[in-house]
């Protein structure tokens, strides 16, 4: 029960925070584009984005600190694999206009067809891209 | 007030993000590894995520404007084209890799542990990389 109950717990909050961000400020929190501000020149109608993404760190801070143990993933991660993973996301979201929460939390619930259809075609790849990593390298 | 809505929004986002188990990247890849031993529990995540958002979502349209804020601010795009298709496949591929997508890698940053650095670090350029091979078509 337990390991349904945190997700399920986490998945209300996403919820919640992104419906906040709509309600409040009319703004859909995709974070792919909340985090691409950062390579315009700093705005003042971007001051929104960098205060969620202050946010997200702070939340992160939090947690690292009330919840170490969270933070422990035991996985040896290769430097290669985080930095082609890192390009590919980076370049993927921004060509497809967004990623797991832009298209997925909020463009479901919009009942949008692009995010519809991006959200089934990121899952599909990367469920593909797991088989091949298990299969070819075990890992 | 619209920065410190969108900062609360981050910081309850980023905790939803460490409780559901989606900041971990063993377990989001053993969630897209349906074909091996297939971890279901971030099906509660994407769930509670979309469950909430279909609710609220719904009632936050029937507003004229957003609480703080002159208006809502919508996506665009209405259809399915290649660069939604092509992007979502190689952001997959790229979160498939590693098991991590852009908001968890930034949550990431506060371990200050090497692989999500790169992988943020990476993720930047990536998004320069679009910018500068769709520089003037979209900013």
């Amino acid at each position: 029960m337990e390991n349904i109950l945190y997700p399920l717990i986490g998945g209300v909050l996403i919820g919640l925070s992104s419906s906040t961000m709509l309600a409040g400020i009319g703004r859909i929190t995709g974070i792919s584009g909340i985090f691409s501000s950062l390579l315009s020149k700093p705005k003042k109608e971007n001051s929104w984005q960098y205060a969620f993404l202050l946010g997200l760190l702070g939340g992160g801070m939090i947690m690292l600190f009330i919840r170490p143990e969270l933070f422990n993933y035991g996985g040896n991660f290769h430097p290669l694999q985080a930095a082609i993973a890192g390009l590919l996301v980076g370049f993927g979201t921004r060509l497809g206009s967004g990623c797991t929460s832009g298209h997925g939390v909020c463009g479901l619930a919009r009942l949008s067809q692009r995010s519809f259809v991006a959200t089934l075609i990121f899952m599909g790849f990367g469920i593909l891209t797991v088989f091949i990593r298990k299969t070819l390298w075990g890992i | 007030m619209g920065n410190l809505i969108s900062f609360i929004t981050g910081v309850v986002f980023a905790v939803g993000l460490v409780i559901s188990g989606m900041t971990n990247p063993n377990v989001v890849t053993g969630f897209l590894n349906i074909f091996g031993e297939w971890n279901y529990a971030l099906v509660f995540v994407m769930g509670g995520a979309v469950g909430t958002n279909l609710i609220l979502f719904s009632l936050i349209k029937k507003r004229e404007k957003p609480f703080s804020g002159a208006q809502f601010h919508w996506p665009t795009l209405k259809h399915v084209d290649q660069k939604l298709i092509l992007g979502s496949a190689l952001f997959g591929i790229g979160w498939g890799i590693l098991g991590v997508c852009p908001g968890p890698g930034i949550v990431n940053l506060v371990t200050l542990e090497t692989p999500f650095l790169i992988f943020v670090g990476s993720m930047v350029v990536g998004m320069f990389i679009f910018k500068l091979a769709f520089q003037g078509k979209k900013s």
